[in-house]
């Protein structure tokens, strides 16, 4: 039983880092260009929960200050994944950018391909 | 009832993110990572997280969706597999995994409400908020007062990608002229 509590209070966390190390082995094993990208946006997004999991209160409510509330989720996590979020759409755009200019340049967006013409004379 | 509605939410998650490594189409890949962020934003809205949720499902499930539809519309959208071996990113991400897990174990359990982290400038701004800005909303008080200048180098990273993007695709357009003239 014991076991089952500290499975249910850390399954949050588990999911949390399996999605992150999900995201690290699309980065690492793909050679697709887009398919990398989409992957470094998964590592993002488990970040975000893994900075706003920890803030929760059960039982409480969203920090809205309200006189019928007296428990209030964390707001400071929010605040920064606020930023996290909206730098995050930043960099997908640089990096979809690059593979426009990649692919215009080497005509393919698969790394093995790429580094093939590039090697050749 | 919230632990449960979150751990489904979460599992759903880590099924998506399955069928993403697997989908080889890159237009299924886009859809999918399309209805992760839809997912990552109602887990939010469990969180409490209301303001992040709506952020996210509109710049992460909207824009991003939308750049990436984009970008496939310029490329080839099937992924070749690659011919290396496949095993060692497969350890080192399991080993990762496994190392962060086990850290996260000692973590406060999920929910509670006297964890450290609810104990440090968290009291402060939930007393003096109205007081000192007069905004009920606790996320719009700290992110545009108490902590502006986080907003400020967000402005800045956000003008730096700008101009990336538009210094990297100006020449595009322009030798896509050229050669039409040619």
């Amino acid at each position: 039983m014991d076991f089952f509590r500290t499975v249910a209070d850390h399954y949050n966390y588990v999911i949390t880092i399996f999605v992150m190390v999900a995201g690290l082995y699309i980065v690492t094993s793909r050679g697709n260009l887009i398919k990398k990208l989409v992957g470094l946006a998964i590592f993002q997004t488990s970040v975000y929960l893994l900075y706003i999991e920890p803030g929760k209160i059960l039982g409480g409510t969203a920090p809205i200050l309200h006189p019928d509330f007296t428990v209030y989720s964390n707001p400071l996590p929010h605040v920064l994944i606020l930023t996290a979020i909206v730098v995050g759409v930043a960099t997908l755009a640089l990096g979809l950018a690059l593979v426009v200019r990649i692919n215009e340049a080497f005509g393919s967006i698969e790394e093995e391909e790429i580094i093939e013409k590039d090697r050749a004379p | 009832m919230e632990p449960i509605i979150n751990m489904a939410l979460l599992t759903m998650l880590a099924v998506v993110t399955v069928a993403i490594i697997g989908q080889r189409s890159l237009f299924g890949v886009v859809i999918l990572a399309s209805i992760y962020s839809f997912l990552i934003a109602s887990v939010l809205v469990v969180l409490d997280a209301v303001d992040v949720a709506m952020t996210e499902a509109s710049v992460g499930a909207g824009i991003s969706t939308v750049l990436l539809l984009a970008a496939l519309h310029l490329v080839k959208t099937i992924e070749v597999l690659p011919t290396q071996p496949r095993l060692p990113p497969l350890l080192v991400s399991a080993l990762a995994g496994v190392t962060v897990i086990w850290g996260t174990l000692v973590l406060p359990p999920f929910g509670t409400a006297d964890a450290p982290i609810h104990r440090h400038v968290v009291p402060r701004y939930i007393e003096r908020s109205i007081e000192e800005t007069n905004v009920p909303n606790l996320v719009s008080s700290i992110l545009a007062d108490y902590r502006g200048y986080d907003t400020l180098g967000e402005t800045t990273v956000i003008f730096t990608a700008g101009i990336g993007v538009l210094l990297l695709l100006r020449g595009t357009r322009r030798r896509g002229h050229n050669d039409r003239a040619d």
